[in-house]
């Protein structure tokens, strides 16, 4: 291929071993991760007899099931945990299990060990697999049939979406970050703004944001629709990844970073699609109802579904009902029951720190569970006295997992209850049956508990050191 | 899987838009094995009250022969979670005709031979009219590209590749496997180019 290219055209050019007259790729996957709910996968190969072909390029964690406190206790949940163990081990498939330091949230846990690196390919099945893309990484989810795929023959079939890349002009303002940006977005564009697409993010609000920032961003690419969402490496990335405990070393590193600086998009290549969005616009965000794009400035008063016809009047009046929200209150006076830190969204070091720089000295209304996205940033949160600072606030800390934001180790918010996340999903039930989630920053959390309904952060911040 | 080119049965409206994957099946439900079912997680807390019995409203409850499920747009949006196509298939279903998918799910869905129909917002909102909370008979031409719901004959957006799965019936790891050399070949020129690239602690 010649002209201009896309750091997708590279990352996409570098994984082909072939394309079929339909246009389909062949790709090499670097990286597959897998986690407890690989087991249909793990499966489908047991029922055709056929081995794990790269279990070298195969790491597992657990996560999605692991109890942040204790043991397990329920039978399924240890039942989960259990056969990622057999299956990892019966392949030689290395695996961070529950006594591992190295367990945590698998999306928080590949980028912080260095197995996540720029110009891989990298898939794991769940669709937040998109986080990795913060590396400048072409990274997928991918379900069970093709996960099996992958692990019998470390290749994937796909086809090249299309690109598109959302630039974010200007500077964020105090107290609005990598979450705001990314439902502010997603509110723009809709749930599925982005679908058929790999997204690029760019312009100095992204090339400001840390690692951390872009993991978040990313991470969210799914939730408006894309399966891709990418940002270049620079020196931030390559400051993020040297000495991490598999990345390269020595010449192999800087055979890397040399490679690494020939991949970002050449300025005049052309996206399928582009998008501009000014940083300075963008306020604190929440959701209001059960999809990611029924999000608002928190400033904003609940809307209005008569103002909108169609669908999507219909939509909005079942997910005001699930909320149990009235149309025009302003979204600041409403009131929670319960908070939570946490997930691949928003569980890293960094989100901590923002979270504890709302709580510190002051008492949370309300309950809530903090629970860091690995051992290892959890140990870090606790050198820095992060975990005091929740604590003496009235939250719990807990261990690593994926917790209450996904509700399948035994972390739920009960039927009816209001909570303020800092998750990725608002779905109808996603923390539990019944749930009502408010999806905002850790910075937005840590206000909401410290009030007791939903409120902007920013005065809360004010004269106290930030990130 | 085995493949098809044309189905006869029963189409039913879900008059919703961003039907998510958590909604398909809720996480509760994905410890279990396979062998045992999915058909009745499908929708599961949409179409039972809190203690599990089935709403009688809820227009799948009624109808549980139908086989093409009619919606509004990006259905399947959310997780990658193939469990959601499992509680379709297993319940019955033999395509979903929308106007957009969630990616993930829409590959997903060609993986287990269910069909991803795309149809115009104008022409499901018709469809979902028609059906209004009952069933209407509704054959499927994947040769043709069309799904007809009573008397009425829509054409539908699937691509290429995925037409041609479905007609088959082909397992990935199969045709993959013909293909050997080629990726033998790729990963020795990988591993010599990017050393770096294979993780060593």
């Amino acid at each position: 291929m010649t002209g201009p290219r896309t750091l997708l055209d590279r990352l996409w050019g570098d994984h082909e071993i072939l394309r079929r007259d339909d246009g389909v790729s062949l790709l090499w996957v670097d990286r597959h991760l897998v986690h407890e709910g690989s087991h249909h996968a793990f499966a489908k190969i047991a029922e055709r007899g056929v081995p794990v072909a790269e279990p070298g390029l195969t790491i597992g964690v657990a996560d999605h099931y692991v109890p942040t406190r204790g043991r397990p206790t329920d039978a399924a949940v240890a039942r989960m945990i259990d056969t990622l163990m057999r299956n990892t081990a019966a392949h030689g498939i290395t695996c961070f299990g529950l006594d591992d330091p190295r367990q945590g949230i698998v999306h928080v846990m590949g980028p912080e060990q260095g197995l996540t690196l720029p110009g891989l390919l990298i898939n794991c099945g769940d669709s937040h697999t998109s986080t990795h893309g913060a590396f400048g990484t072409l990274a997928f989810g991918i379900g069970a049939t093709e996960v099996a795929h992958v692990l019998a023959t470390q290749t994937i079939w796909q086809s090249k979406p299309k690109s598109m890349r959302i630039t974010v002009t200007g500077r964020l303002g105090p107290g609005v970050g990598a979450k705001d940006l990314a439902l502010a977005w997603i509110a723009k564009l809709g749930a599925d703004g982005a679908r058929g697409h790999a997204i690029e993010y760019a312009g100095p609000a992204v090339r400001a944001l840390s690692m951390e920032g872009r993991m978040t961003l990313c991470n969210l690419s799914i939730e408006g629709g894309g399966r891709f969402g990418m940002v270049a490496p620079d020196a931030t990335t390559l400051a993020y990844v040297e000495g991490r405990p598999f990345a390269p070393k020595g010449d192999d590193w800087d055979d890397a970073q040399a490679r690494w600086q020939t991949l970002p998009s050449d300025p005049d290549a052309a996206f399928d699609r582009d998008v501009t969005l000014d940083a300075a616009e963008i306020a604190p965000i929440v959701t209001w109802g059960t999809s990611p794009e029924d999000a608002l400035p928190v400033t904003a008063t609940i809307p209005d579904p008569a103002e909108f016809t169609g669908g999507k009047a219909d939509r909005m009046r079942a997910a005001l009902d699930y909320m149990g929200l009235t149309s025009g209150r302003p979204l600041a006076e409403v009131p929670i029951d319960q908070v939570f830190i946490g997930s691949c969204t928003n569980a890293r070091i960094e989100d901590l720190r923002a979270a504890a720089a709302v709580l510190s000295g002051r008492r949370a209304k309300v309950p809530g569970l903090v629970s860091p996205g690995s051992h290892l940033v959890k140990q870090q949160a606790e050198a820095e006295g992060l975990d005091r600072i929740f604590t003496e606030a009235g939250l719990d800390w807990v261990g690593s997992g994926c917790s209450m934001c996904v509700a399948m180790n035994g972390d739920t918010v009960a039927p009816g209850k209001r909570c303020a996340s800092t998750t990725n999903r608002n779905f109808r039930g996603r923390q539990g049956r019944g749930a009502r989630t408010h999806l905002m920053s850790p910075a937005m959390v840590a206000a909401a508990a410290v009030t007791g309904h939903l409120t902007d952060a920013r005065p809360l911040l004010e004269g106290r050191p930030m990130e | 899987m085995t493949g098809w080119t044309r189905h006869e049965g029963t189409a039913l409206a879900l008059d919703l838009e961003n039907v998510d994957t958590d909604q398909l099946i809720p996480a509760r439900f994905m410890s279990t094995p396979r062998a045992e079912g999915y058909g009745n997680f499908l929708l599961h807390d949409l179409r039972h009250d809190a203690d599990g019995t089935p709403t009688e409203d809820f227009h799948l409850n009624r109808h549980p022969d139908a086989t093409v499920l009619v919606a509004r747009r990006n259905f399947g949006s959310g997780s990658s979670r193939e469990a959601a196509v499992y509680a379709l298939v297993d319940f019955g279903f033999r395509a979903v005709i929308a106007p957009s998918f969630g990616d993930i799910f829409a590959s997903n869905a060609v993986n287990n031979g269910l069909l991803p129909a795309r149809i115009g917002e104008d022409a499901a909102d018709a469809l979902i009219r028609r059906l209004d909370g009952t069933t209407a008979s509704a054959s499927i031409d994947l040769a043709a590209g069309t799904v007809t719901v009573a008397d009425q004959t829509v054409p539908f957006d699937l691509t290429p590749a995925w037409q041609e799965k479905l007609v088959n019936g082909w397992d990935d790891i199969d045709l993959t496997q013909k293909h050997a050399a080629e990726m033998q070949a790729f990963r020795t020129r990988r591993a010599a180019e990017q050393p770096w690239a294979v993780p060593h602690d």
